[in-house]
């Protein structure tokens, strides 16, 4: 069978040492492949090889033996027989005992340790065979990093699997253990000596066991490494960091509590040292220790470890900054200091498992009782020294742990802070337990001192957190601190009313307001003087809203309380105080916006009611209904009376409800019925406006509210946006200037041309403007597959409506195409009009308007655009309304990627270059005007490029629906470029040149980078000379910049700078022109940062032009800019240093 | 060349702070001149490497930002410099350093003087003769041990730094 299957022959090849390694993996492959197919057995390879296991050569025994061992390793899943495992398990046993082919032995021991009973498990003599060979012959610290580090494996294996052989071996064992990890030094070695370490504890917990024993020679190699000093930080080898060293170290010590008399003063020894890391380390060693040996054990070491632990936190912390902002109001402070927060957790922790002995060591600290006694001598923040403000952070601290470790701890810590709370508060000391007193007795105070307010406000945020995660059952805190708290919410509400007149950031107004929201927050059972005592705290804040609005951070943090009380009694659902809340906050707040007796400025009113609102959903429906009363009825007054001032208030309104109201509604998941009802409304409310005649245009107001229409239909279902079309007919219905009855149109476009329109949107009037603008708002948030009745006639409107200037009608249009069912072979579409169709529609209105009257109208379908413009001479102040509408229905089926678009672009680019033949000469003031005119209407069309090719915010984009093609953009950036470029050169008037240049630079500004580079050699000649035109004067300076940006996206790119290198000298001279350019600081800095790009391209492409950069460069260090100058000095260095 | 250090134990003082600079009320406003100031100067030079040690001039407080006097409209700059010790043989190449940067870095037309702080250094009046002194400059300059060792300093100053 062996020599069938050319076992020899491998193992020969193997035995080879002349051979490379991947020839050697191959036959080890091929041995195994042998033995996984049941061609050959382990017996007879073991057989076959007999010599080479066990010649005199040590060299030649050694590979044999690793060769097996290595074959048995990959064979870990295949089923042996005991008598196959027994035999080979004694030979690899025996063989430890041969240091010079100790690894194959190793790893051959490891693997079938490591077996699994259901393939073949060594059996319990066998492993003692094993453990007792291992220990008597391998001396692990002898052997190199590779093989210790098997040894330790084959330990941790043996501990992990078979325990019975290990405990029947005790002593040995554990002195073997000892032996073999003293000095280790190898990180790798080290986490698997820690872990047998724990493994070893685990199987001996007997107090007279073997480990007991050897417990402290054990903690004296262990104690060595600690704290852990691991400089391998960015070694790639090894993948172990210092944490992995640190925890296992730690979990080795916390193993037994044999190791508790030496750990603990260890750890308590390097808690004192200097080092940081020391530190920081022996808390957490200690924590855990604590946890690991129990409190019993832990108790005699507390005295100890007190003052280790003060010295440790006072002394972390000698630089501090106190923390007074907003976002803090609802958060524990916590430190930054790992020391001192290491500190903190501890004393937390030891609180929890002994309290009586940790507490009275805190509480009865000389050291922290001072403070807590003379906490009234701490007066004003400002007037505190930077060490007592650091001793009373840290003792309020410690105080607030421990308290929040339990109910009964809290109860001891208030007491020990109540006489000097008492005399701050200037209550005696004779009637401690205020049985005589009732709280709101109390009406004047003293001003609270720094130290009374801090030290108090962090006790309370303990006492609320402590109260609000355990359960109700608990017993409540003593009644005689329920009665101090109650006052104590007064003593904060008189120390706000007398700061409140302070403009600045002040501690003490911070910590009023921070305690005011903690009382507000207790549960409600808790404190007996509770019912007024939340309302109270309630109004003292909304009056600070409604009143103090001077003091902005007074103001702001207010307002923050409040929605943190909202937030909070939202949150653990206190039913009882959302009535008194939603009758104070929300109902006083919400009445802010109708009452102007308090001169609260608008924006904040604004900013106080959606802040209120967002708390939750029916506040804000609430809030909701105010608001909208207020939008509506200030609208109407604002188109009747024309009122200016309150045009101001009512953008702020309406942006504050499109902008943040709704989005939050949206987000939070509220119906559809709020946007629905609210456009509903507002219809309703203009539909009204018809019986005043005429109304003011407002045109910043109408621009809001078609925002706030837009976004509201966009957030309606289908249906509900079917309704709103219907009320908006019915609306445009009463109007006499438009309609859209389909009867009308039956006959094209004569009909049409009988309906009267003005040339001119001044002179619409202001109310049917007002229903057009809305109308255009619906159409363009529709869903494509919402059903539009009437289509054709709404089209129609938009197209004679888009003529005349309104740029929103274009927008809907742009919609209407971009979203429309193409025409489908006979299946009926939803609405009663194709897109091919509307397309038509739109064309003929165009051509018809900026046709002169004379001319006839041609057949419907040969209309081309070309045509349209060139008739279109005598009408040049329509042309230009109609230009900028048909960019954006053109780029509506640019989106979804119709092929019409083309048709539009090229009519475009036609009458760009219809430029050519005007005459230069103008004799008349007629022909002059007519020149400024035609002159704008071009510059017009290259700019449309821009809307065809930018993202838009006001239409077409995702948020109302729009369909868009994948790489659209790319797409026509490239059937564009080559068009422009074969019109550039053919060019020779400058105007037409320049304006062609506008449309490029347009297209290739608004193209993703990874297109430009595609096309990138074509494309930086025509860029360049782009740039050289825009620099003649300052009207292009925005598209130099834009330019710019795109050539230092090609510069930065590979692909990119092979074509520059073409162009080298070229680029230089061009960037060398424009460093120059007065008009815009961002393009001379562009400018030089490409030029310095430039100077890491290959020497011989850019030496030559060297001199002439360094020269004008030199120019450059005297630009008027500072940017500029330092972008100069460093390319100066840049080519400078090219030689 | 000497053996040792000349100052084998300098004084590392911490970075100051890069200041920013407060926006220009109107950013719209392209046309208006930002004068050459104290702090422009100090930045150019403040990262120029010691040529002994791996600080920065700044760190070893050889220059600060008050001993830079400028007069932008008359195009004159002076730079007063503290070498760390009296003796300081290094003196004449950190205020080559210093002379260098700031011909690259300024317009031709300013007018550089650079100057040991009074009574800093033992030889003063012959440093400040030297450093100040074209014809020697422009020798030194010559000198391709010398520019390495000069480059060497002003590496840092040009590192993309925002």
């Amino acid at each position: 069978m062996a020599e069938g299957s050319g076992l020899s022959l491998h193992v020969e090849a193997y035995m080879d040492t002349a051979r490379s390694p991947t020839q050697q993996a191959a036959t080890l492959e091929a041995i195994v492949s042998l033995l996984q197919n049941d061609r050959l057995t382990i017996e007879a390879m073991a057989r076959e090889m007999g010599l080479y296991l066990t010649t005199t050569d040590a060299i030649i025994r050694a590979r044999g033996i690793f060769l097996l061992a290595e074959v048995l390793s990959r064979l870990s899943l295949k089923p042996l027989d005991k008598v196959t495992i027994h035999s080979l398990i004694i030979f690899f046993a025996e063989r430890l005992a041969d240091w010079k082919a100790i690894r194959g032995s190793l790893i051959g021991c490891l693997s079938l340790m490591k077996r699994k009973e259901k393939v073949g498990r060594v059996s319990l003599d066998d492993t003692k065979l094993v453990l007792e060979s291992f220990l008597q012959s391998i001396h692990v610290q002898s052997l190199g990093q590779h093989d210790r580090m098997l040894c330790f494996e084959l330990l941790e294996c043996l501990l992990e699997n078979y325990s019975d052989a290990v405990v029947l071996q005790g002593n040995q064992v554990v002195y073997g253990i000892c032996e073999a990890i003293d000095m280790e030094k190898d990180p790798r070695c080290l986490i698997l000596t820690f872990h047998i370490v724990q493994l070893a504890a685990q199987h001996f917990p007997d107090p007279d066991g073997p480990l007991s024993r050897v417990a402290e020679e054990l903690f004296e190699i262990l104690g060595r490494y600690f704290p852990i000093h691991f400089t391998h930080q960015n070694a790639e080898d090894i993948d172990i960091t210092r944490d992995d060293l640190c925890h296992s170290l730690m979990m080795a010590f916390c193993s037994t509590p044999f190791f508790e008399p030496f750990a603990i003063p260890l750890f308590l020894e390097k808690l004192s040292s200097d080092l940081p890391l020391a530190k920081v380390d022996a808390l957490m060693y200690l924590k855990h220790g604590y946890i690991s040996y129990g409190h019993k054990r832990m108790a005699r070491y507390a005295e100890a470890i007190w003052p280790l632990l003060k010295d440790a936190i006072f002394l972390s912390h000698r630089e501090l900054v106190l923390s007074f902002c907003l976002e803090s109001l609802d958060n524990p402070s916590k430190f930054q200091n790992e020391i001192a927060a290491g500190v903190l957790t501890f004393i937390e922790m030891a609180v929890r498992q002994n309290d009586a002995l940790f507490l009275d060591l805190i509480l009865g600290d000389t050291d922290i009782n001072l403070i807590i006694k003379n906490m009234n001598s701490f007066r004003s923040y400002t007037e505190i020294s930077s060490e007592g403000k650091q001793r009373l952070y840290v003792v309020g601290h410690i105080l607030a742990v421990s308290a929040k470790a339990s109910v009964a701890c809290c109860n001891q810590v208030f007491d020990s802070i109540f006489p000097p709370l008492l005399k701050a508060l200037g209550i005696s000391v004779k009637d401690p337990y205020l049985i005589h007193l009732q709280a709101y007795e109390l009406v004047d105070f003293e001003d609270l001192n720094f130290g009374t307010l801090f030290l108090s406000v962090l006790l309370l945020e303990a006492a609320r957190d402590l109260i609000m995660v355990s359960e109700k059952s608990n017993p409540l805190l003593d009644e005689s601190i329920s009665k101090t708290c109650a006052i104590l919410a007064r003593a904060y509400c008189s120390t706000l009313v007398r700061n409140s007149h302070q403009e600045t950031y002040d501690p003490h107004i911070y910590l009023s307001v921070k305690g005011l929201q903690i009382f507000a927050t207790f549960p409600g059972y808790l404190l007996s003087a509770q019912e007024n005592l939340f309302e109270d705290i309630l109004d003292m804040l909304v009056s600070i809203i409604t009143q103090n609005f001077k003091s902005k951070f007074l103001w702001n943090l207010a307002l923050k309380a409040i929605v943190n009380i909202g937030t909070y009694i939202n949150k653990f659902s206190q039913s009882e105080k959302v009535t008194s809340f939603m009758a104070i906050v929300i109902e006083k707040i919400n009445s802010l916006l109708a009452s102007i007796e308090h001169g609260l400025p608008y924006i904040l009113k604004l900013e106080a009611i959606s802040a209120v609102g967002m708390i939750r959903m029916d506040y804000m429906l609430r809030i909701i209904h105010g608001i909208e009363a207020t939008l509506f009825t200030s609208l109407s007054e604002l188109y009747i009376y024309g009122n200016a001032k309150s045009s101001e208030n009512m953008v702020q309104l309406m942006q504050c409800y499109s902008k943040k109201i709704l989005p939050w509604i949206h987000e939070s998941g509220g119906t559809e019925q709020i946007p629905l009802q609210f456009v509903v409304s507002l219809f309703n409310q203009i539909e009204g406006w018809k019986d005043f005649g005429s109304g003011t245009k407002e045109k910043e107001v109408m621009e809001v509210t078609m925002e706030a229409v837009k976004f509201a239909v966009g957030n309606c279902s289908q249906r509900s946006q079917f309704i709103l079309i219907e009320k908006i007919y019915s609306m445009l219905s009463l109007s006499s200037y438009f309609s859209v009855k389909e009867h009308l149109y039956t006959t094209l476009p004569i009909a049409m041309e009988s309906l009267p329109l003005t040339h001119d949107l001044e002179s619409l009037p202001a109310w049917d403007e007002w229903v057009l603008s809305l109308f255009a708002s619906v159409m363009i948030a529709l869903h494509p597959n919402t059903r539009i009745p009437n289509l054709r006639a709404s089209i129609h409107l938009f197209s004679r409506t888009f003529l005349i200037g309104h740029i929103s009608s274009a927008q809907a249009l742009g919609s209407i195409v971009n979203k429309l069912c193409p025409e489908q072979n006979g299946e009926g579409s939803l609405n009663d009009c194709s897109m091919e169709e509307a397309i038509d529609i739109i064309f003929s209105h165009c051509f018809i308007h900026l046709n002169s009257p004379s001319t006839r109208c041609p057949d419907k379908s040969k209309i081309s655009f070309s045509d349209i413009f060139h008739n279109a001479s005598t009408n040049k102040s329509l042309q230009i309304n109609a230009l900028a509408g048909l960019a954006w229905i053109g780029k509506g089926l640019l989106m979804r990627g119709h092929k019409k678009v083309k048709d539009i672009t090229m009519a475009f680019l036609e009458y760009l270059l219809s430029a050519d033949g005007m005459p230069s000469n103008k004799v008349s003031l007629q022909e002059e005007r007519d020149y400024t005119l035609h002159i704008s209407a071009l510059k017009c069309i290259a700019d449309s490029f821009q809307i065809l090719m930018s993202n838009s915010e006001e239409c077409l984009n995702r948020k109302f629906y729009a369909i868009v093609r994948p790489l659209y953009k790319q797409r026509f950036f490239s059937t564009m470029l080559p068009i422009l470029q074969s019109l550039i050169v053919k060019c020779d008037s400058s105007l037409t040149r320049s304006l062609l240049y506008r449309a490029f630079t347009h297209i290739v500004c608004d193209s993703p980078l990874i297109s430009v580079l595609d096309q990138a050699e074509k494309l930086i000649p025509l860029l360049l000379d782009a740039l050289l035109i825009f620099s003649e004067d300052h009207t292009g300076r925005d598209m130099m910049y834009g330019l710019l940006l795109v050539l230092s996206g090609i510069l930065t790119e590979r692909r990119g700078q092979e074509s520059i290198i073409e162009n080298a000298p070229m680029t230089t001279n061009c960037l060398i022109r424009i460093m120059a350019y007065p008009h815009m600081m961002l393009v001379r800095e562009t400018a030089i940062q490409c030029l310095t790009a430039i100077s890491t391209l290959p020497h011989s492409r850019i030496y030559p032009s060297r001199t002439q950069v360094l020269e004008s460069i030199s120019r450059v260090l005297d630009d008027p800019k500072r940017a500029v100058r330092l972008e100069a000095v460093r390319c100066r260095q840049a080519w400078f240093s090219l030689c | 060349m000497m053996s040792g250090l000349i100052n084998a134990n300098p004084v590392v003082y911490e970075k100051k702070e890069r200041r920013v600079r407060s926006i220009p009320a109107n950013l719209d406003d392209e046309y208006t001149v930002e004068p050459i100031d104290q702090l422009e100067i100090f930045d150019h030079l403040r990262d120029i490497k010691d040529p002994e040690h791996p600080y920065s001039l700044e760190e070893l407080k050889v220059i600060s930002e008050d001993a830079i006097e400028i007069d932008d409209s008359n195009s004159y700059v002076r730079v007063t410099f503290t070498p760390t010790v009296e003796h300081c043989s290094m003196a004449t190449i950190i205020g080559l350093c210093l002379r260098v940067k700031l011909t690259r870095s300024l317009p031709s037309k300013y007018k550089v003087d650079i100057r040991v702080a009074p009574g800093s250094h033992a030889t003063e009046a012959a440093v400040n003769k030297q450093l100040n002194d074209k014809e020697r400059v422009a020798a030194a300059m010559e000198n391709p041990g010398i520019v390495a060792l000069v480059d060497d300093c002003l590496a840092p100053t040009y590192v993309f730094s925002k």
